[in-house]
């Protein structure tokens, strides 16, 4: 299954949710925030949340700017 | 010929003339009589149902490092700063963030949504901040500094999608601090439209040219604060962006600002913890100049030694 993952594509080897996805790219305990198709996922409902075929996901933090 | 008048006159300094008019006619801050000595610390600045220690806000963009924007973070005294949400780097998540250089424990973050330039945007930026500000326990998770900008080069402020996202971030809740142009129509159409406080902009972001209009930070300042402008003293005004030195902070105090926020002037000087020590300095400064009541500004001298009894000849009499 194919994603948009911050700007870049990438495949995924099965079906994922949210929370899969953070596992795989080791933040699953980082202060970030993800969005999918420009809706915001709670992090409450990482664990359920399915992407989807094309689906579009920013994964997002916090730095340093005024 | 008659020369028009605007001409005839031109020998007066003009500008300073200008100055003068609108810094002695308005009325804003009250020049309270002082009956005890001077309290050491400025009281808490309160926007909406946050209440900071320090009126001086600052940004934690552009520093050569972390422990130097630590450092002068700690120097500013701010216990507010802003932040940037941006895509996670996924290349080197080993990186270090920046959230291990914040002592969150005693900061409030101060999200914000630099780099929107639609309405639409902002929100969803807000929505991220404040979903990770959650995650963090931060109070910084109920409000955030809306920016909606026009274009990269001036980075000035849309003010119709400000006051959009502004009205939509309202209604989701947050506590909206609004960066906005230095006109007081409108700085007053966002108060209305719910902003907890309007920060309208000295000069452009990171120009450090400091306050460019004083007489429209003083008409923005007087609509939002002023009775009978429609405004309430106890609304808070920032002046954000444009800071390059200490003087302009002091300039923006003394025009009545409740605060002020910056980055670049203090991220690029040179030696950027000094500089955030200047920058807490000038705010003390400029408070209380504002509610000292500066001398009324005079084209020729006014001697400060008596004439009365002077030994020696005076030219011209």
């Amino acid at each position: 299954m194919r994603i948009e993952l911050n700007g870049q594509s990438k495949e995924l080897d099965g079906p994922s949710t949210v929370a899969e996805l953070l596992l795989a790219l080791g933040l699953e305990r980082a202060p970030c925030a993800v969005e999918v198709n420009a809706q915001l996922v709670r992090k409450a409902l990482h664990p359920s949340h399915a992407l989807a075929e094309g689906d579009r996901v920013e994964v997002v933090t916090l730095v340093g700017g005024g | 010929m008659r020369l028009p008048k605007a001409t005839a006159s031109r020998s007066l300094p003009l500008l300073e003339a200008a100055d003068a008019e609108y810094l002695m006619t308005t009325h804003q801050p009250p020049i309270i009589a002082r009956t005890s000595p001077i309290a050491p610390a400025l009281p808490p600045l309160r926007i909406g149902s946050f209440t900071l220690k320090s009126r001086l806000v600052v940004g934690t963009g552009k520093y050569r490092d972390y422990p130097t924007m630590q450092a002068a973070i700690e120097a500013s005294g701010a216990d507010c700063v802003t932040v940037a949400v941006r895509r996670e780097r996924l290349v080197d998540a080993e990186g270090r963030s920046i959230l291990d250089f914040l002592p969150l424990e005693r900061l409030t973050i101060l999200p914000n949504t630099a780099g929107c330039f639609t309405a639409d945007d902002a929100v969803r930026v807000s929505r991220l901040g404040r979903e990770i500000l959650e995650q963090l326990g931060n109070p910084g998770a109920g409000w955030v500094k809306l920016e909606v900008l026009g274009d990269r080069t001036t980075l000035l402020p849309d003010p119709v999608g400000t006051l959009e996202a502004c009205k939509e971030l309202v209604k989701d809740g947050f506590t909206v601090l609004c960066y906005s142009s230095d006109d007081p129509i409108i700085a007053a159409r966002l108060r209305d439209a719910g902003a907890a406080s309007v920060m309208p902009a000295g000069s452009p972001i990171g120009s450090g040219r400091g306050i460019a209009n004083p007489a429209a930070i003083r008409m923005v300042i007087d609509r939002l604060k002023l009775a009978e402008q429609g405004g309430s003293a106890e609304y808070p005004v920032i002046v954000d962006a444009g800071v390059g030195t200490a003087s302009d902070i002091v300039h923006a105090m003394e025009l009545g600002a409740d605060g002020v926020l910056l980055n670049t002037g203090i991220a690029h000087a040179q030696d950027p913890v000094r500089m955030a020590h200047a920058m807490r300095l000038a705010l003390d400064a400029g408070w209380h100049t504002a509610r000292a009541g500066r001398i009324p500004r005079k084209l020729y001298a006014n001697a400060s030694s008596p004439w009365e009894g002077v030994i020696t000849h005076i030219p011209g009499e």
